[in-house]
């Protein structure tokens, strides 16, 4: 070490902040400076990679502690009386006495932070000294070193499975075309392989990347915390710059997959890393119930303060009523103002546990405790993903109890989000693919029938078949693959793209003919749109192609934190925050691991797709064919299979190439020009791609239809008979009607573009990715300027089948009192149908759509419906008759109304209608409605959703629930619950949020009502004593009262108390409405129960009075039957809330009782002269020994509760809640029950039916171009249009099964 | 008491309905939770509803237990014969109005002033002599602190040293103060003695018991004198409280073993009061042998030292004879309580059992309102 003089120091340290501040960052190797003092290294003001996660160190660990602790008010409160009670003219309690309990809580509290602190301090060190391979001048080598060596600057060298230590700009890769395949599971849970791509143009050498070559300069942007973008270039010495983006970084954290080796240059190193940066803690929000809460401890200090003043002029009344010198008064020098103003504090120190201090940290034991419950139930856990319900926000399990509105995404939440390909339509001409329904329809039925069907059924389809002459065979393998693999599914998890479900198509036969016939027009050399369209459909996508041979193997996977067997280590896991890198692994993809398996399915039936004729069979050996696609998106993955299902196969995919098999078994290999990747703006993607034979551009387009359609430029060809107008009006009556069939559209365009206008299009790209600056609007820009005159090749139908119990779960929430909004992306007809599928809407409903084109026929049409909603709730004919009415609205209009001066009457409409159905939203429109809702009409809300378009309305709505789907992590990330299915919403819910609602709400109750119960005794022995602050009760019991003698019960009450059970909440769910707006927790029962604490007091303390007034009765043996007193009555208090009693309750109710009496009498035998100023010593055996103990305290207990018991036994005589009634339904027997159940919903449910049928007059609408048109005439001919088949996804389970 | 019906639940072991099984039993690694009837919430739970019909009984049954439990107090309160008499001397015709009105605490002379009273009715038993005083608040949180329990334990280093507690009682003229404190300071140094007159006039004193008085652990454990035999040796570095009249070894002249620390009257002064008007026990009149009452009825005369100011802060001083019952001293009010509180639940009970025929019927079949 050279020694520096402190003025360089300062510079270098000054610099260094400027150099970290700085928007762009320049770096340059560190090879050059190897092994020189670190003043002369380039990057040295960079982080290291040496992480640190740890909140203390050893030596500060208890002031810093301290001070995290202090920032909580409730414990500068408590110290601040810990301090008062220092002073002497003002102190109640022996000084050191009354630091107990603020010590025991920051002991605890303490404990439990250095605990967290010392596991992430052992995490640090394993992460930091994980081997990783750093290039080494001297060595001329790279050499293993630890992670936290890894500098800014340095090359490091990743291997096969390895994880990335820091963020690396890719320079080589040892696969071909520079590509280094990773996996981000450990940053966002998305298991896919994602490809990333070396900066073009620093590698030159075929031989291996030499790092010491390496003299540019990498400019890159400061760090953030955005996964998904990355700006940077390199600077050549010859001032070349080389755009590089996120697709040539790799992030710290993930893994290399079917990679040899890459090497990276260090870009961001340790906590400037984006994974770390990343790594924001845990969420925390606050529940509506603690915002109530936070009021009444407010009312608290209010009461609290009103005591110490009645306290504080009462001593002074006291004081001036004093003649003469009374032995008892000291001698003092303050005057009775002062005094008496002195004694205002020490009636806060005496009166301070009325601030329910305890009650936080109950309130958190009790969340841990719920959460355990919740993750922990079996109903929440999907046996197929193998994943359990994640409660990620430890403090609002209670806010699930009191949801209001739902907000749900349709899109793989109550869909499955696993694509089947159902229809196309190609050049105007619908391939309805009959055959493939049917095989849809069979394995939609039950398993045990499957057998069956497969005997009746093979000689429609062998028929079929045999109209090319061809045999039977790929069915039958087919079906024999399929029952294989299904049964290995259910072992493990379902198998998300390798099910036979997605990834098998039976072509249709028309299509196939016509495929043939332009084929033997002369194939590929041609451009036939059939064959295009197929190309498109097997281009234009992102799919990673893997093959069996080169199946990755998944490195041993940390297991799930949160499972264990032991449920403390569980619960300790829910207190542990996120911590680095043992983040979850989410198991979304888990079918890849089957690789084994699947692949032995897949060579029984080798033929299942080269099975179309014999003059399309490829010629490409069997085993190619163990080909494995991995979608980002779903419908891609759908799209790729049906293609491959007609011959197209997607051999590989490099960026720079696409290599496609025809039908023909000719393989074409495709230069890939560009991919303009798909955003949420354009709701499209394009790929340039180079045709290898006519070495034509051609840009293949894929988007949603109204993102096409309006870019559609010239006809396809002018020798087609047919006018483009007419495709393009023919598809898009097809897209409709795959839209009112409940499918996903997506229109496939292609361009061919001009050698020049790709080249002056190439110029204005490359400025936009070398930009640094708006790089993302530069880029979408160009694609803009790409995709125009589109000549439309056809549409896809891709049906997402609704998830199992969706409308059961709809129907329940529906009851539950929640009204439930779908938000999505697709088109109006298809959230209809997916609305009746999923029972949103039913038949009988009323429904209003609202499309319109400009604001001022928005504005009348919101007028209009709700003058007309309005008229019929004023008629009083219809009094107690709820309109089901149902609004289905789109992005564009939704827009308007959203807009500051619509938006009350948008609400007003709203709110007067069940479901509302959004469609063609964008995610930020989504979020804008959740927080409309939530802010105007102050309701909870909850969103939930799967996909990155749903976070930000899973962050805008007060619980947000994230689906561990088909689509990746981002969700679940954002979420506060993760959950892997819709249905377990329901449960979730209705069950888990009636639970802990009604648990939480009921302890905090108690909690005030036991706070006030028992400091109002002191309050009200202050009366006969002078208001001098004197405590009847040992301080050390009144201590032991609050820490141990009563605090179990509440705790013990706010996790287990079960008011109904499960079954009849689920069977019953208008038990929920019980939570729901105010709820039991509200401003009535808080008061009712500070008013029964008052009552309870004054019982408690004045029976004891009126007993030993004016006997030799001391003052401790006074207390005695007064704490004895309010313990049983705090005890039968929450017996009387308890509403079932297992033996947990029993062991800790007992368990107090004796503990009292244990430890009091203990105390009394030990303590002869231990706490000085109270003579414990023998008095509660001395009391035991009287009879009158026992019969002051049997009265007292019984007067003080006779009121609540009476009240309560009055209450559910007379008028029973319906929570009672449930309690009811509970005790009969199950069978009984669901009978009970089963007729009284069939009773409503007819004559509720009865009630909701009823017409409202059409409104009139405003003008021509505003349909309010009236959705079940519409169903009605949709359903008749529609083939058979199509309706599988309606089909409705019967409910209550 | 309450309705009990244990529920019969699915039990622990079978597979949750809702959880379907097949495929074997998957792999070990598996996150699926235990299936237990705990972490399902599944334990079977005695689950009470509180309504009428069920929780009859039990009103029936404290009003039929309290009533008589109530009516035995009030009898046993009732035979407690109790004399209270007011000594305070506060009116000019008082006996004791002299004495009250010269007093000073450094009086070396002290005041004496007889009372006279008849007991209608003969005392039998054990009969407890009690001083009562009112408006004296014992329980004055800085009074209560005043006081060195280590110190009238016995610790020699405490005797020496006494606590800051004790302030401003604590030393005087430098020598520490035994028994310090404002408690030990304001003892109640009334002396009463008791007499019984004959119709012929001769007055007869009677026999008061000084031991027994104080709380057996108070005397033997919790309060010790200073080692050594002699006690104004142990006490020779200490001064007496202010207003004590005598050293505290010398505090019980008649009998050694009732000096220093372990004077029960000075246990049962320490032992504070609870509230501002209480008694304290003073002496025992032993129940005598045979069949004669312990006090028979007659006519009485009190003398009393009258050394104990109260009158200057409003207070009053009484003399109370009381005989005991199992139940302590005479109060009546329990025994009105339970009475009371017997016949409410009572009546409760009937109100209940005419809401139960009026009601009762409807919750076999509740209905669930919307």
């Amino acid at each position: 070490m050279t020694w520096r003089s402190p003025l360089a120091l300062v510079r270098d340290a000054l610099q260094g902040q400027r150099a970290r501040e700085k928007e762009l960052r320049s770096l340059t190797s560190n090879l050059p400076h190897e092994g020189q003092g670190r003043g002369t290294q380039p990057n040295r003001f960079f982080s290291s990679n040496a992480i640190k996660t740890t909140k203390y160190s050893l030596l500060f660990f208890i002031p810093m502690n301290l001070f995290e602790q202090f920032h909580r008010l409730a414990n500068i409160y408590f110290v601040g009386l810990a301090i008062l009670n220092f002073i002497p003219v003002v102190n109640a309690f022996q000084p050191e006495v009354a630091l107990i309990p603020i010590c025991v809580i920051l002991s605890l509290t303490a404990l439990k932070d250095a605990w967290e602190d010392f596991r992430r301090y052992q995490s640090d060190r394993r992460v930091n000294n994980m081997p990783c391979f750093i290039y080494s001048r001297k060595q001329k080598r790279f050499v293993e070193r630890r992670w936290k060596d890894v500098r800014v600057g340095d090359f490091v060298k990743v291997v096969c499975n390895e994880i990335v230590p820091a963020d690396l700009l890719l320079l080589y890769s040892s696969e071909p075309n520079g590509v280094c395949h990773i996996e981000t599971a450990n940053l966002d849970g998305e298991t896919n392989l994602k490809q990333r791509t070396v900066v073009s143009g620093v590698c030159t050498t075929d031989r291996g990347f030499e790092p010491e070559s390496f003299n540019s300069t990498v400019v890159c942007e400061k760090p953030n915390n955005n996964l998904n973008h990355f700006k940077c270039f390199v600077e050549k010495p010859n001032k070349e710059k080389l755009g590089a983006g996120i697709e040539s970084l790799l992030l710290r954290g993930c893994t290399v997959r079917n990679t040899g080796h890459a090497v990276g240059f260090v870009v961001y190193a340790g906590h400037e890393t984006k994974s770390m940066l990343n790594n924001g803690g845990s969420r925390s929000k606050r529940s509506k119930l603690e915002r109530k809460l936070n009021i009444d401890v407010f009312f608290c200090v209010i009461l609290l303060f009103t005591m110490c003043l009645v306290g504080s002029v009462g001593h002074y009344m006291w004081l001036e009523s004093r003649t003469g010198s009374p032995p008892y008064l000291l001698p003092d020098s303050r005057s009775n103002s002062l005094a008496s103003f002195h004694m205002f504090f020490t009636m806060i120190i005496l009166l301070q546990i009325l601030i329910p201090i305890s009650l936080y940290l109950s309130i958190e034991l009790v969340k841990i405790g719920q959460i355990f419950f919740i993750v922990n139930d079996i109903d929440l856990y999907d046996e197929e993903t193998d994943s359990c319900m994640q409660c990620r926000a430890l403090n609002i399990t209670e806010d699930l109890g009191q949801i209001d509105y739902v907000f749900s995404d349709k899109t793989g939440t109550l869909t499955e989000n696993k694509m089947v390909f159902r229809r196309c339509t190609i050049m105007g001409t619908e391939f309805p693919h009959k055959e493939n329904a049917i095989r849809l329809a069979v394995l939609d039925e039950p398993e045990s029938e499957e057998e069956i069907i497969f005997n009746q059924r093979p000689h429609s389809s062998q028929t079929a078949w045999s109209f090319e002459g061809e045999d039977a065979g790929p069915m039958d393998m087919h079906r024999r693959g399929q029952k294989k693999s299904k049964v290995v599914g259910t072992a493990r998890s379902d198998v998300a793209f390798s099910s036979p479900l997605e990834t098998e198509v039976v072509p249709d036969q028309n299509l196939v003919r016509q495929i043939s016939r332009a084929e033997s027009r002369g194939g590929s050399q041609r451009t036939d749109p059939y064959l295009d369209f197929f190309l498109a459909l097997t281009i234009c996508n992102t799919v990673v192609v893997s093959r069996a041979t080169a199946r990755r193997q998944r490195a041993g996977l940390s297991p799930c934190s949160s499972q264990t067997n032991n449920s403390f280590e569980a619960l300790s896991d829910l207190v542990k925050k996120a911590s680095l890198l043992i983040q979850r692994k989410s198991s979304r993809f888990r079918a890849q691991s089957q690789g084994p398996v699947i692949d032995s399915v897949r060579m029984e039936s080798p033929a299942d797709t080269n099975g179309l004729s014999p003059s399309v069979r490829p010629t490409a050996p069997a085993g190619s064919e163990n080909l494995y696609y991995e979608a980002e998106s779903p419908d891609e993955a759908a799209l790729v299979h049906a293609a491959r299902a007609y011959g197209f196969v997607l051999l590989a995919r490099t960026p720079k190439n696409v290599s496609v098999r025809l039908p023909s078994g000719q393989v074409l290999d495709f230069e890939v020009l560009d991919v303009l990747t798909f955003d949420s703006n354009r709701k499209r993607m394009s790929v340039l791609v180079r045709h290898p034979i006519t070495k034509e551009c051609v840009l293949y387009t894929k988007g949603a239809d109204f993102a096409i359609m309006e870019l559609l430029g010239t006809p396809y060809a002018e020798n087609l008979s047919k006018s483009h107008k007419n495709i393009a009006s023919d598809t898009q009556r097809h897209l409709d009607g795959y839209a009112k069939e409940g499918f996903r559209t997506l229109c496939i365009a292609k361009k061919v573009v001009s050698e020049d206008e790709y080249r002056r299009w190439l110029v204005s790209r490359k400025s936009a990715q070398a930009a640094i600056e708006q790089k993302e609007q530069l880029i979408m820009d160009t694609a803009v300027q790409m995709e125009t005159n589109l000549t439309l090749l056809g549409a896809t139908g891709i049906e997402d089948r609704l998830q199992e119990n969706v409308p059961d779960t709809t129907v329940a929430l529906r009851e539950a009192g929640i009204h439930v909004w779908v938000l999505t992306g697709d088109k109006l007809e298809t959230a209809v149908n997916i609305g009746y599928a999923c029972r949103l809407l039913e038949d009988e409903d009323l429904l209003i759509s609202m499309s319109c084109k400009n604001k001022v026929t928005c504005t009348s049409s919101l007028d209009c419906n709700l003058e007309e909603m309005r008229r019929y709730s004023e008629n009083p004919q219809n009094v107690g008759t709820i309109p089901n009415i149902s609004l289905v609205i789109d992005g564009h209009t939704l827009a308007m109304v959203l807009s500051p001066d619509l938006q009350d009457r948008f609400v007003d409409l709203a709110k007067r209608c069940r479901t509302v159905l959004c469609c063609r939203m964008t995610p930020l429109q989504k979020s804008a409605v959740v927080k409309l809702v939530r802010d105007k009409l102050k309701v909870m809300t909850l969103a939930v959703g799967d996909g990155a378009n749903d976070v930000n309305m899973i962050q805008a709505a007060d619980v947000g629930v994230g689906i561990s789907g088909q689509e990746g992590m981002q969700a679940v990330m954002a979420s506060d619950f993760a959950i892997s299915r819709f249905k377990h919403l329901k449960k979730l819910l209705l069950v888990h949020g009636h639970w802990c609602y009604t648990r939480l709400a009921n302890m905090i109750i108690y909690f005030f009502y036991k706070n006030v119960a028992y400091v109002n005794l002191l309050f009200w022995y202050q009366f006969f004593c002078g208001f001098t602050g004197t405590a009847m009760i040992d301080y050390w019991l009144m201590i032991f009262f609050n820490l141990f003698f009563t605090s179990t019960p509440p705790i013990m009450f706010g996790i287990f108390d079960k008011d109904v059970s499960a079954e009849v909440l689920l069977g019953v769910p208008e038990l929920y409405r019980t939570g729901q707006g105010k709820g039991e927790y509200n401003f009535l029962t808080f008061w009712i129960s500070i008013l029964d604490a008052f009552y309870q007091s004054l019982v408690g303390f004045f029976i004891p009075y009126w007993v030993y007034k004016d006997s030799d009765v001391d003052i401790f043996t006074f207390g005695t039957p007064l704490n004895t007193i309010s313990l049983f009555t705090m005890l039968l208090h929450l017996s009387i809330e308890i509403k079932s009693w297992t033996v947990v309750h029993w062991i800790i109710m007992l368990g107090s009782v004796g503990l009292y009496f244990g430890v009091t009498l203990a105390y009394s035998a030990i303590c002869v002269n231990c706490n000085p100023p109270s003579n414990a010593y023998w008095v509660l055996q001395s009391q035991m020994g009287d009879p009158m103990f026992y019969l002051v305290c049997t009265i007292s207990t019984l007067v003080a509760l006779l009121p609540r018991y009476t009240f309560h036994v009055l209450k559910n005589s007379i008028s029973p809640s319906p929570l009672l009634q449930g309690r009811e339904l509970d005790r009969m027997d199950p069978s009984t029950r669901d009978q009970w159940i089963r007729e009284w919903r069939g009773f409503r449910g007819g004559g509720g039916g009865q009630v909701k049928r009823y017409q409202l007059s059409p409104p009139p609408s405003p003008t021509q171009e505003t349909p309010v048109d009236f959705r079940p005439e519409f169903l009605n001919s949709a359903e008749a249009t529609s083939d058979d088949f199509s309706l599988n996804v309606t089909t409705q389970r019967p409910v209550y099964t | 008491m309450m309705a009990s019906s244990y529920n019969a639940k699915e039990e622990v072991d079978g597979h949750h309905p809702g959880s379907s099984n097949h495929g074997g039993t998957g792999p070990i690694n598996s996150k699926k939770p235990d299936n237990t009837a705990f972490k399902q919430q599944r334990l079977p739970a005695w689950q009470p509803i509180l309504t009428a019909g069920t929780v009859l009984p039990a009103f029936f049954v404290i009003g039929l237990i309290f009533i008589p439990i109530g009516i035995g107090l009030y009898v046993t309160s009732n035979n407690i014969k109790e004399f209270e008499i007011d000594y305070t001397g506060a009116e000019p015709n008082s006996p004791c109005y002299v004495c009250a009105q010269n007093f000073s605490w450094n009086s070396t002379t002290p005041c004496f002033c007889t009372v006279n009273f008849t007991l209608q009715q003969p005392f039998e038993n054990n009969i407890y002599m009690y001083y009562g005083l009112s408006n004296f608040y014992q329980n004055h949180r800085r009074y209560v602190k005043s006081r060195d329990d280590k110190q009238l334990n016995g610790d020699s280093k405490a005797l020496e040293e006494p606590s800051s507690d004790c302030e401003p009682y604590r030393k005087s003229g430098g020598a520490p103060v035994a028994p310090c404190g404002a408690i030990a300071n304001s003892l109640f140094n009334d002396t009463l003695d008791l007499s019984y007159v004959e119709t012929n006039g001769t007055s007869t004193p009677i026999e008061l018991q000084k031991s027994g008085i104080a709380w057996w652990t108070d005397k033997h454990v919790k309060f010790k004198n200073p080692p050594g035999s002699n006690l104004s040796v142990a006490f020779q570095n200490t001064v007496k409280p202010v207003n004590w009249r005598r050293p505290v070894y010398e505090l019980d002249p008649s009998n050694p073993d009732n000096n220093g620390f372990i004077n029960e009257d000075l246990i049962v002064w320490m032992r504070t009061a609870a509230l501002p008007t209480f008694r304290k026990l003073y002496r025992i009149i032993p129940k005598k042998s045979g069949a004669v009452s312990t006090l028979p009825s007659g006519s009485y005369s009190l003398r009393i030292a009258y050394n104990y100011p109260v009158l200057s802060f409003d207070g009053r001083k009484r003399m109370i004879l009381s005989t005991i019952s199992w139940m302590g001293g005479k109060n009546p009010f329990l025994g009105i309580a339970y009475i009371t509180v017997g016949s409410i639940c009572f009546f409760l009970g009937i109100v209940l059992l005419i809401i139960n025929h009026k009601y009762g019927n409807r919750s076999s079949s509740a209905e669930i309102p919307n």
